[in-house]
């Protein structure tokens, strides 16, 4: 079963300070995704990875196109859906992991992590003690749980912002460059806690530069080039799935 | 009826605010495409018009848009600051959400404001009454939503005190005594003394220093969070509306120019104005 299935996906963005000028950030993308997959986005920057993603997590509006969403209990096109729609599929089934973390100044990184799960009204100290337990797993010392993170450095933030996307487990988690400020063996426990929430059903679609990260996490892998998805060279798939259907 | 058939708290339709008398074609030629809110005819004054959006329980809903656009005055008719010209509101907690609020009786007017609603004004002159004491001016609310019991009073004013960070020592000051972010605090306090389902705040951060910024900010998200209140908040400070809110209303002489998803409005603005607006953040 597909979670989503992409048809003629376009993304222009009028510029009406330039003039109206236009700029196609995707065009006509096809793409099917099973559930239960961790697919990888490449290209080089610019390529529409980041759009595709932000077009299926409706930061973006399509200009052309459908994302149907299979979830577990709808279905939806989520070019169409009303912000309602899409506001109660974010608290619940979609999570969007971006590449910083940007939060309210003065909440403990604790706080920040249970975020998702206070949103869906779990009892806030069972929340919290999971949230330890996922800042235990990801080795992010003691005494930074109560401070604050927007002094915490590049890597200690990025563990937070993955901590906070994946504790609630969405149906469907949408994550920019979730290893890029990581040392070797923090970049494996994330990686493996990826893999774990997909074993419990997750579907992820991840962008990323690191071949490392590509190798160990991703099932299959799309490359994207001036908006549109191009045939890898050199297939890096485990399970053999073609890029079209 | 189609309005009962769904799930918001408030439904607001054709809401519109003239100031001055208004001509035939006052609407037709005020608004964006002119660049103005003023009557070119009458020389009447287009404060707001066409306002049409729902919210839905527990969602915060952000205002923005440059000063003169409209939206303390779409929050002010609301509140019944300020009569409207035209348009109706629904309130699901008042009457089923059957009856247009904006139509009804004084007397219901008082209670609907006592009860089921609460405002934060950017100056807190205009929310907190400076002859009362910090405790007395939470008392007021809560003896206007008919709570006569002078022990249970105080009991809950210190409560809200302490859950704003106001010294619940400072109960008997005068708010006149207080730093300008200490008085936004007690206003929030008092403004949610008699729990209301839907809290408006107008520029609540404006003029008050980062630190004490993110104080108030951190209030009303935990206020959010732990109350579960809807609120609408004015803004024209788009890192405000940015952390707040769920979904956002563009306005621009007086009339909504794009609604939509805050992360939408704010990385990919479709009107003119939003672009403008967005491109223009610090």
């Amino acid at each position: 079963m597909n979670i989503l299935e992409i048809k003629g996906l376009s993304k222009v963005f009028e510029l009406h300070i330039l003039g109206g000028k236009k700029i196609e950030a995707l065009s006509r993308i096809d793409l099917s995704i099973p559930k239960g997959e961790i697919l990888g986005l490449t290209g080089k920057s610019g390529s529409g990875k980041s759009s595709l993603m932000k077009c299926i997590y409706r930061t973006y509006l399509a200009s052309s196109g459908e994302i149907i969403y299979q979830g577990s209990d709808n279905r939806i096109d989520l070019v169409k859906a009303s912000d309602h729609e899409i506001i109660a599929l974010r608290k619940k089934k979609i999570t969007y992991c971006s590449q910083f973390l940007s939060v309210i100044p003065r909440i403990s990184a604790l706080e920040v992590v249970c975020e998702n799960l206070f949103k869906n009204g779990m009892d806030k100290d069972l929340a919290r003690k999971k949230a330890r337990d996922l800042l235990e797993t990801f080795g992010l010392p003691k005494e930074l749980w109560d401070a604050f993170p927007v002094t915490f450095s590049g890597g200690e933030q990025q563990r937070i912002n993955v901590a906070r996307s994946i504790i609630n487990r969405p149906e469907l988690l949408l994550i920019d460059e979730p290893t890029a400020s990581l040392d070797l063996k923090t970049k494996d426990k994330v990686i493996e806690l990826i893999r774990e929430l997909r074993d419990r059903g997750t579907t992820v679609i991840c962008i990323s530069h690191d071949e490392y990260t590509l190798e160990k996490l991703v099932d299959r892998r799309i490359e994207l080039k001036d908006g549109e998805i191009i045939q890898n060279p050199i297939n890096h798939t485990l399970n053999n799935l073609s890029i079209h259907e | 009826m189609i309005r009962n058939s769904e799930n918001w708290l408030l439904k607001v339709e054709n809401l519109t605010k003239i100031y001055g008398e208004p001509g035939p074609n006052t609407l037709s030629k005020t608004g964006p495409l002119f660049n103005s809110n003023i009557c070119p005819d009458t020389g009447s004054i287009v404060a707001c018009a066409d306002i049409n959006f729902d919210l839905y329980p527990g969602e915060v809903l952000g205002i923005v848009g440059e000063s003169g656009s409209g939206k303390s005055t779409l929050v002010k008719l609301l509140y019944f600051d300020l009569e409207k010209t035209e348009g109706k509101a629904w309130l699901k907690p008042f009457k089923e959400g059957e009856e247009n609020f904006l139509e009804v009786s004084n007397q219901k007017k008082r209670f609907i404001k006592n009860h089921l609603l609460g405002m934060v004004y950017q100056n807190p002159r205009d929310g907190l009454n400076f002859n009362f004491t910090s405790g007395g001016n939470i008392a007021e609310k809560l003896i206007m939503a008919d709570e006569f019991h002078v022990g249970r009073i105080r009991e809950k004013a210190s409560s809200l005190l302490n859950k704003t960070e106001v010294p619940v020592l400072r109960m008997d000051d005068l708010p006149s005594s207080f730093s300008g972010g200490m008085q936004q605090r007690v206003q929030i306090s008092k403004a949610i003394a008699n729990n209301p389902p839907l809290l408006f705040l107008d520029e609540v951060t404006t003029g008050l220093d980062v630190s004490v910024q993110a104080k108030v900010l951190d209030l009303i998200r935990e206020l959010q969070q732990d109350m579960g209140i809807s609120m609408i908040v004015v803004s024209h400070d788009l890192s405000v509306i940015r952390m707040l809110t769920d979904r956002t209303l563009v306005m621009k002489d007086g009339r909504i120019v794009e609604s939509g998803l805050t992360d939408q409005i704010l990385q990919d603005p479709q009107h003119p104005y939003s672009q403008l607006l967005v491109s223009s953040l610090l």
